[in-house]
């Protein structure tokens, strides 16, 4: 099986998306130019042209308003955010256009947009470029959430999402950009809503996403060879929906719970995930849930400060620990 | 009012603006031609060419509109309506005249006072009263309320609440029908309040980067809320920001009916044989508030108000030129009055004889996945009451 990028995963997607839909349209700051800031979309406008592939102002609200207004015609935009940290300035084209026009309307429109980039800290970039808005998105009834971490479920998520005829929130990751992996060659797609358990484990469950999946997977190997813990690893891939089932399944199965989240922790993913798990598998629980998330404060940009406050595999590490003691 | 004079002496400057003559020199004379006995040569052709029952058509639905809004203001004080009440009362002839303009590719979109727009487009009254009513059976379900009204199948997509927000949207639609390789147009009306949002300008500025058919409409009743247009607005005119986006430009009297189609005619032409956005704005007035919670009192006088009722009222002059073209008579002017409130009241007791909708509604009409379950192909929990 090919091994590609992140990137390239995205990449491949967004291409066979655009070759099988006519309707499917890319668009974003540099996307088609420059080949993409970060050059997920490189070579794409020599090979689909500039009515597939189109460059926009900076002026997220506009465009991001316009891909709506587009999508209710049918068209289906796939925008990207240079970073989604922008979406505070397209705010209301988001979240009270995008995600309340089928309601409003009482079910007579629907808006088949994806709205993708990075969503993430770590490349030291300061406080108003590293936010993960995936909480924030999910709060809104009417869109979808999606935060891949690995270049096959970029793939088919995406793939999935361009289909979807609700607008879908896809947040990447820049750090995860440059990760490669196995990659089929035929076509496949993946359902939203639908876990999977990246490491099967006995004594602790790990709910995760994004790239705090990777900083897990690499702390439960540590586990397992220097402290003989072993650690199952639910990866939620999409937000919202939630496939909450998979990861009670996990609970009745380890009864010990770390959520894991590049998020702060004030009403994040993880509240949530805490209530439900605690509300539907109380009897199953050995202890408290715990959780580990993005140590509360704006984002700083000190580079080995900033590598702190985030989850990483060591502090994985020591919570694991603790949540087993 | 207030002024909008600012820059009139400017037009030479004006490269943008297009200069709307509504006195062709020659009328084509046509056999259905309405008043074929009357003189016509006041009118542009978009005028003149209108059959008799095509003006009655829209001198009708100009006092529907009112009426509708009147009992619905009624219904309001009977406190049998929730929220907002934005009534479009002095506005009739602006969302009627571009209405009446529109073809099978051609869009509207707008923001909260939108009533006159949904009945413009062809909307019926039942359901748009009932939505108000908050009742099962409204154009939304009881899900939108007075400030979203939609109905797609007439190529109207709302009925927008946050001021500025529908008007990326309505760039959305023009970019739509442009990649769809389709003739046609979007209008996208906007209040004067809004043209100071940044989206606004944002979508000015994409229409006329990528030459989009739009048409910003910017229906000026002289105040964005309580705030009167040279306490909120800066530079010239407000059609006239077009200048700084190259985009073309115009104005004309919202109390005139036919002015607002002769005018809105041209740029509508614009959009679909050049596919070239323009700004229009169409000096209008309400009569009544902001919303009817809006006490009224701070910002204008009565006898401003009345001045226009006395002399500007869309559906006077517009009766009056029909009374002159011998189009209109007093007997039918009464039938239609009538017509009109029969309808309303009808309308009303549809409302009220109408069901609310339930709890189990509330998670309808959410997502299409959900309303679509033979299709759909997600997994997993969406909602999270539990």
């Amino acid at each position: 099986m090919p091994v590609i990028s992140y990137r390239e995963a995205i990449r491949h997607a967004l291409s066979e998306e655009i070759e099988r839909d006519p309707n499917v349209v890319v668009m974003g700051e540099e996307v088609a130019q420059f080949n993409g800031a970060y050059k997920v979309t490189e070579g794409m406008l020599a090979k689909y042209g500039p009515k597939r592939v189109v460059d926009t102002p900076i002026s997220e609200a506009g465009f991001i308003g316009m891909g709506v207004g587009a999508s209710m015609l049918g068209v289906r935009p796939v925008m990207e955010l240079m970073f989604w940290s922008f979406y505070s300035v397209a705010f209301d084209q988001i979240l009270n256009n995008a995600a309340n026009l089928r309601y409003m309307s009482g079910g007579q429109i629907n808006v088949p947009i994806v709205i993708r980039g990075p969503a993430n800290g770590g490349t030291n970039v300061g406080a108003t470029h590293s936010h993960t808005p995936e909480n924030v998105l999910a709060n809104h009834p009417g869109v979808k959430v999606v935060v891949p971490a690995t270049p096959y479920d970029a793939k088919g998520l995406l793939k999935t999402a361009i289909r979807d005829n609700d607008p879908v929130m896809f947040l990447e990751n820049t750090i995860l950009y440059g990760d490669k992996g196995e990659v089929p060659t035929e076509e496949y797609l993946i359902p939203l809503g639908k876990a999977d358990v990246k490491r099967q484990g006995t004594d602790l469950t790990i709910v995760t996403y994004g790239r705090s999946v990777i900083h897990s997977l690499k702390a439960a190997e540590v586990l397992e060879k220097e402290h003989g813990r072993s650690v199952e690893i639910v990866d939620l891939r999409t937000i919202r929906p939630l496939d909450i089932d998979t990861v009670l399944a996990s609970v009745a199965k380890t009864h010990r719970v770390l959520i894991v989240e590049e998020q702060k922790p004030f009403a994040s993913v993880g509240s949530q995930l805490a209530y439900m798990i605690q509300r539907e598998a109380f009897d199953e629980l050995d202890g408290p849930i715990h959780r580990l998330t993005t140590i509360d404060s704006p984002a700083i940009y000190s580079p080995p400060v900033e590598a702190e406050q985030l989850p990483n595999p060591e502090r994985v590490i020591k919570a694991v620990l603790e949540a087993l003691a | 009012m207030i002024s909008k004079g600012f820059g009139k002496k400017l037009d030479a400057l004006r490269p943008n603006h297009l200069t709307v003559s509504n006195k062709p020199s020659a009328i084509p004379k046509k056999a259905e031609s309405p008043a074929a006995g009357t003189d016509q040569s006041h009118l542009a052709p978009v005028n003149a060419n209108l059959t008799p029952e095509a003006r009655i058509e829209l001198y009708r639905t100009m006092v529907r509109i009112r009426r509708f809004e009147e009992r619905s203001l009624r219904a309001y004080q009977a406190k049998k309506i929730g929220g907002f009440l934005h009534l479009y009362i002095g506005q009739e002839a602006v969302a009627v005249g571009c209405c009446s303009l529109m073809g099978k590719n051609d869009h509207v979109i707008t923001a909260y006072r939108d009533h006159g727009h949904a009945i413009a487009v062809g909307m019926d009254m039942k359901p748009l009263m009932a939505e108000v009513y908050g009742k099962v059976t409204g154009s939304s379900k009881g899900k939108g309320g007075s400030m979203h009204y939609f109905d797609p199948s007439r190529n109207f997509w709302g009925g927008h609440g946050i001021v500025g927000g529908q008007i990326p949207l309505g760039v959305g639609l023009a970019y739509g029908v442009k990649y769809k390789g389709l003739k046609g147009a979007a209008m996208a009306f906007m209040g004067d309040g809004a043209v100071n949002q940044g989206a606004v300008h944002e979508s000015y500025n994409l229409a006329a980067l990528w030459d989009l058919p739009v048409v910003f409409v910017i229906e000026n009743n002289g105040y964005s809320m309580g705030t009167s247009q040279e306490r909120s607005s800066a530079g010239f005119g407000l059609a006239e920001r077009g200048r700084a986006y190259g985009m073309a430009w115009g104005t004309c009297n919202g109390h005139d009916l036919y002015d607002v189609r002769a005018t809105m005619d041209k740029f509508l032409k614009l959009a679909h044989d050049e596919s070239k956005p323009s700004i229009v704005e169409i000096d209008t007035y309400r009569y009544r508030g902001h919303s009817v919670a809006d006490p009224d009192k701070t910002y204008r006088t009565r006898d401003e108000i009345e001045d226009y009722q006395k002399t500007k009222d869309p559906i006077t002059l517009f009766q009056k030129a029909l009374l002159n073209e011998k189009i209109l008579t007093d007997a039918l002017i009464e039938q239609i009055d009538a017509a009109a409130r029969q309808e309303a009241d009808q309308a009303t007791e549809f409302a009220e004889a109408s069901p609310f909708p339930t709890v189990e509604d509330l998670q309808k009409d959410v997502y299409w996945e959900i309303d679509n379950p033979g299709q759909n192909t997600s997994q997993g929990r969406i909602f999270f009451d539990r």
